[in-house]
């Protein structure tokens, strides 16, 4: 087989990217740290351009490398996602790194590494290619974890990190040596032929590869009982790094679980749909009930990220078009709003002060009402209370549970009704607390910043309001 | 008339209206104040025109304006009246009015937050009663809690986030599940459109939980006993706006809804179970209302007041299925669920009245207590006449607006069983006793201290509130017409739908 040049032409994004983030890690060696700026700028534009190509008005199906790549609508617009939000990130990164010593092309460079590996997991025909690109970002992610070296916390975290990934890598690899042994394959849509005739002969073989694959996945997602991780490495991360992997990832992550469980296990619809229900069940049950006890956010938002995990197979474990769909929309939206939560963390911290402990937020309302208003908005979407967002996601997923998981679809809303008190208890710091002191917040000095701040939580407020193409395009991407 | 948006209108000129409020920032209070007050009268004047545009012979919807929402459920943004949504909503938009003139110089922090809640919360209250749309209904159902929880977190007394946790937990935990079984009705209907729901056949056991789905939620919001127990602390704690909007609207939204939802929707099993939620109504009525006997707090006097006369509403709605499937009798059913919209519209104007005449008495003594209080009509005579009023209103006096509503419910529930009649009727004692019992605490007798000695009588302002409501409640209760003929068509296809077994 020949590589010819047009094979190339459906991965063009990541060549681009693959080839700019290169030229960044080059070009930022001559760039000197007050113009450091700079960098940060291209680092956008990288993203920008990249999203650009991405872009297609009518998205087909394109294959590249004999299958091992595949673009298509599903992946084109988890592409755009998993783009933008990191865009958004770096926007909000950039005042946390800079009085901290952090602003340095490491960040960017590997960041954009990772988003690399995620737009690879996305687009994966090959199982070969899912771990490919799993361990471009889990790599990347470790370093981005660990980048203050000075912190004890940090270094701590990535350790636990590392090694707890390196598990779930070994775990997933070992699963999908399975199936390969099974289906003698490693092509997804070869192991989707195979299967279900592989099923009746090899049926402890397939199921042993399944549960490594599922635990992998789990552990990716960061859903109960794989989630001990992520807690630690959200509070041990520096924000802007706790930005980065709280959000973007989590795209990834629906995208290589759609690609895998749909795309290649789907004849094993019902024995996956098991083993997801009791992660939803139990991550829903972790996240919301410890959630609860926490005093510092960024826990608290990592318990809440379990949570929503716990929502998010709601959606994957139903099986249907409109289950994936919902799911997609749940990734989607999920991620534009725990970037803004964090990015209110951001907006609160100083060069000697981490605002991360919900006390910091006591008395808000006094000090900066429109910013309260903000995360006012950030907590209700997050707690599923209608007309923002987080409430479209959850009624999605729900709607596609309710037929066969009606049970776990009522359990759902149960955990919801316990979750709402955490983002309302922050809502209460904000509001009902008198304030540690009365003098006006002292917001940071970048405009830009402030202000896609103050848009990304309005679009959890625009897109509850309507959310029907949003919706629609998720439909649309998910083929029938 | 028809080609322009008025629901639309109503429904977002007091929301957006209430954000420009917001964004107009703490240095203008006063401005602040003329501006929401602008608002609510604009959607009040808008109100009226929707009456006075409004033909209640016809039972179909009006005003209707349909336009796709989300595409991916077949969800609506379609909004419509009738003759129940149209007297509900002009209730609302008179309370706010009298609300934000109630609250023009007892709020004095961040006013333009207070002003913004309760104008935003008027835009979906207002939401409520003309979707017609289950999703959009529920939209606007939640979307309440959060400026709710915000005015009674903020400028409520001394429990007040306590009372604003436990008020939004519980009614988020009641209708979580109301969500659920009406994503199974959108499932098995392909449509949220409630006329879809209504006409969707369903079996016994599935008409069984959804039944109590809905039950739960609105339940919750009514308040029914046993859960009913958030209000009391809900009340008490909240400003007197507050108070005021949470008795007179949010309590006749689960009203509403069991018009809107149980009934229609799950006919038989309503039928089935009516005799648990008359037998839940009845214990709310008399013993609630002994509850209420022994209060020492008089906003949790009239908040007990307020669960014992929605327990008249429920037993006015769920006797009626009775009436229409059991005696076959379709005109008590009909007198029956007139008896409880007009004890909706009237209990809403009755205890608006109490709470901001506790709220006036708050703002001089800053005290609840019925034993700090004594012989006020010595000092207050204007205020204490008005009061008197609206005791006896509140008591079921006839010539007032409470008579009405009651004796609909009594007389429909006599047809049906004298013993229910009788039972409602204690009711016409406790509520007695307990309310009169409260006028000869505080407004009669002697001076009680020093500070009553002190107390100045009702200015203009508070003077406008109080008129407003007391001309509303000898209006209903002297001629009652208008209101029952607003909704008489409404009604009577409503008896029609519960007339047919969907099984």
């Amino acid at each position: 087989m020949t590589l010819t040049w047009k094979e190339l032409i459906p991965l063009t994004p990541e060549v681009f990217l693959l080839g700019s983030l290169l030229a960044l890690l080059l070009v930022d060696l001559f760039i000197k740290q007050p113009r450091r700026g700079l960098t940060h700028f291209l680092a956008i534009a990288i993203l920008v351009l990249t999203a650009i190509m991405t872009a297609r008005p009518h998205p087909d199906v394109q294959t590249a490398f004999g299958g091992m790549f595949v673009r298509d609508g599903m992946s084109d617009l988890l592409k755009l996602g998993i783009l933008i939000t990191t865009a958004v990130v770096f926007v909000y990164a950039k005042p946390y790194l800079k009085p901290r010593g952090l602003f340095q092309g490491e960040f960017y460079v590997l960041c954009l590494s990772g988003v690399l590996g995620m737009m690879l997991m996305v687009s994966a025909g090959n199982l070969i290619v899912v771990y490919l690109g799993l361990e471009l970002l889990a790599l990347s992610s470790y370093a981005l974890v660990a980048l203050n070296r000075d912190s004890k916390l940090s270094s701590e975290s990535a350790m636990k990190y590392f090694v707890l990934g390196a598990l779930a890598s070994g775990m997933l690899l070992y699963g999908i040596s399975m199936l390969y042994g099974a289906t003698g394959t490693l092509d997804l849509a070869g192991i989707h032929g195979v299967a279900a005739v592989a099923y009746h002969d090899q049926r402890l073989l397939l199921l042993f590869g399944l549960v490594f694959v599922i635990v992998g996945l789990g552990f990716k997602f960061g859903a109960a009982p794989f989630h001990m991780w992520l807690p630690d490495v959200y509070h041990g991360s520096p924000t802007a790094v706790t930005l980065f992997i709280a959000s973007a990832p989590k795209i990834a992550a629906f995208g290589m679980a759609y690609r895998i469980l749909e795309g290649a296990l789907s004849s094993l619809l019902t024995d996956w749909q098991g083993m997801l229900a009791i992660l939803a069940l139990l991550s829903l049950a972790i996240g919301n009930i410890v959630a609860i006890v926490q005093t510092n956010l960024k826990r608290m938002l990592a318990y809440s990220t379990i949570s929503h995990v716990g929502f998010l197979f709601l959606g994957l474990l139903a099986g249907s078009r409109e289950g994936y769909a919902a799911a997609m929309f749940y990734a989607l939206t999920y991620a534009i709003t725990t970037a803004a939560a964090f990015g209110m963390i951001v907006l609160l911290s100083r060069a000697d002060f981490e605002a991360e402990e919900i006390e910091d937020f006591r008395g808000l309302n006094q000090r900066n009402s429109w910013y309260a208003g903000m995360m006012l908005m950030v907590m209700a979407s997050l707690a599923g209370v209608p007309i923002w967002i987080g409430f479209i996601a959850k009624l999605a997923v729900l709607q596609a549970a309710v037929t066969d998981f009606l049970w776990l679809a009522i359990a759902a809303g149960v955990f919801a009704v316990i979750g709402s008190f955490y983002y309302l208890r922050v809502i209460k710091a904000m509001y009902f607390d008198a304030p540690a002191s009365i003098e006006p917040l002292a917001l940071p000095n970048d405009v830009p910043f402030r202000f896609v701040l103050s848009v990304n939580c309005l679009l959890l407020l625009g897109l509850g309001l309507a959310s029907g193409p949003l919706w629609a395009w998720c439909l649309a991407a998910i083929p029938a | 008339m028809e080609s322009w948006p008025l629901l639309s209108l109503l429904v977002w000129l007091p929301i957006v209206g209430g954000l420009v409020v917001l964004a107009s920032g703490e240095a203008h209070p006063q401005r602040a104040r003329w501006f929401g007050l602008a608002i609510a009268l604009a959607t009040l004047v808008a109100s009226i025109y929707l009456y006075a545009g409004f033909d209640s012979g016809s039972a179909a919807l009006q005003f209707v304006e349909r336009e796709p929402w989300i595409g991916a459920i077949s969800s609506w943004y379609h909004l419509g009246v009738d003759g129940i949504s149209v007297a509900l909503i002009v209730l609302t938009s008179f309370c706010t009015v009298l609300v934000l003139i109630g609250a023009w110089e007892s709020i004095e922090n961040r006013v333009q937050q207070y002003v913004a809640c309760f104008l935003v919360l008027e835009g979906l209250m207002i939401g409520v009663f003309c979707a017609m749309d289950a999703l959009l209904f529920y939209v606007f159902f939640e979307a309440m809690l959060i400026p709710m929880f915000i005015i009674i977190g903020i400028w409520g007394g001394p429990r007040r986030v306590y009372a604003t946790l436990k008020f939004f937990i519980y009614t988020f935990f009641g209708s979580i599940f109301m969500l659920i079984g009406l994503i199974y009705l959108y499932l098995k209907a392909g449509s949220w459109a409630l006329s879809d729901l209504a006409a969707l056949p369903l079996s016994a056991t599935e008409q069984m939980w959804l039944f109590f789905a809905f039950l739960l939620a609105f339940a919750v919001k009514v308040p029914m006993w046993p859960v009913h127990t958030w209000l009391p602390d809900a009340h008490v704690e909240a400003p007197t706006g507050g108070s005021v909007i949470l008795a007179a609207i949010m309590l006749k939204i689960g009203g509403y809804g069991f018009l809107r939802f149980n009934l229609p929707v799950t006919p038989d099993a309503s039928q089935e179970f009516a005799w648990l939620v008359i037998a839940l109504s009845l214990v709310a009525v008399i013993y609630v209302g002994f509850v209420a006997l022994v209060q020492e707090d008089m906003k949790k006097l009239i908040a007990y007041s307020s669960i014992s006369h929605m327990g008249f509403v429920t037993l006015g709605i769920f006797i009626s299925l009775a009436l229409v499937r059991e005696a076959g009798n379709p005109d008590a059913a009909r007198l029956g669920l007139q008896g409880a919209m007009v004890q909706m519209v009237s209990h809403g104007f009755i205890s608006a009245a109490m709470f901001s005449c506790v709220g006036i008495l708050y703002d001089r003594m800053h005290s609840r207590m019925v034993a700090d209080y004594g012989g006020v009509a010595n000092t207050m005579p204007w205020f204490a006449a008005l009061f008197v009023l609206f005791a006896m209103a509140n008591s079921g006096l006839p010539g007032t607006s409470g008579f009405v509503g009651e004796f609909m419910v009594i007389l429909a529930s006599f047809q049906a069983n004298p013993w229910l009649a009788l039972g409602a009727g204690v009711t016409l004692v406790v509520g007695a006793a307990y309310t009169l019992w409260l006028v000869k605490r505080v407004i009669f007798g002697a001076v009680a201290n020093d500070h009553v000695a002190q107390l100045k009588d009702i200015d203009a302002r508070e003077a406008l509130v109080l008129v407003g409501f007391a001309v509303a409640v000898l209006a209903l209760g002297i001629w009652p017409a208008p209101l029952v003929e607003l909704m008489d068509a409404s009604i009577a296809q409503l008896v029609q739908q519960l007339l047919a077994s969907k099984v």
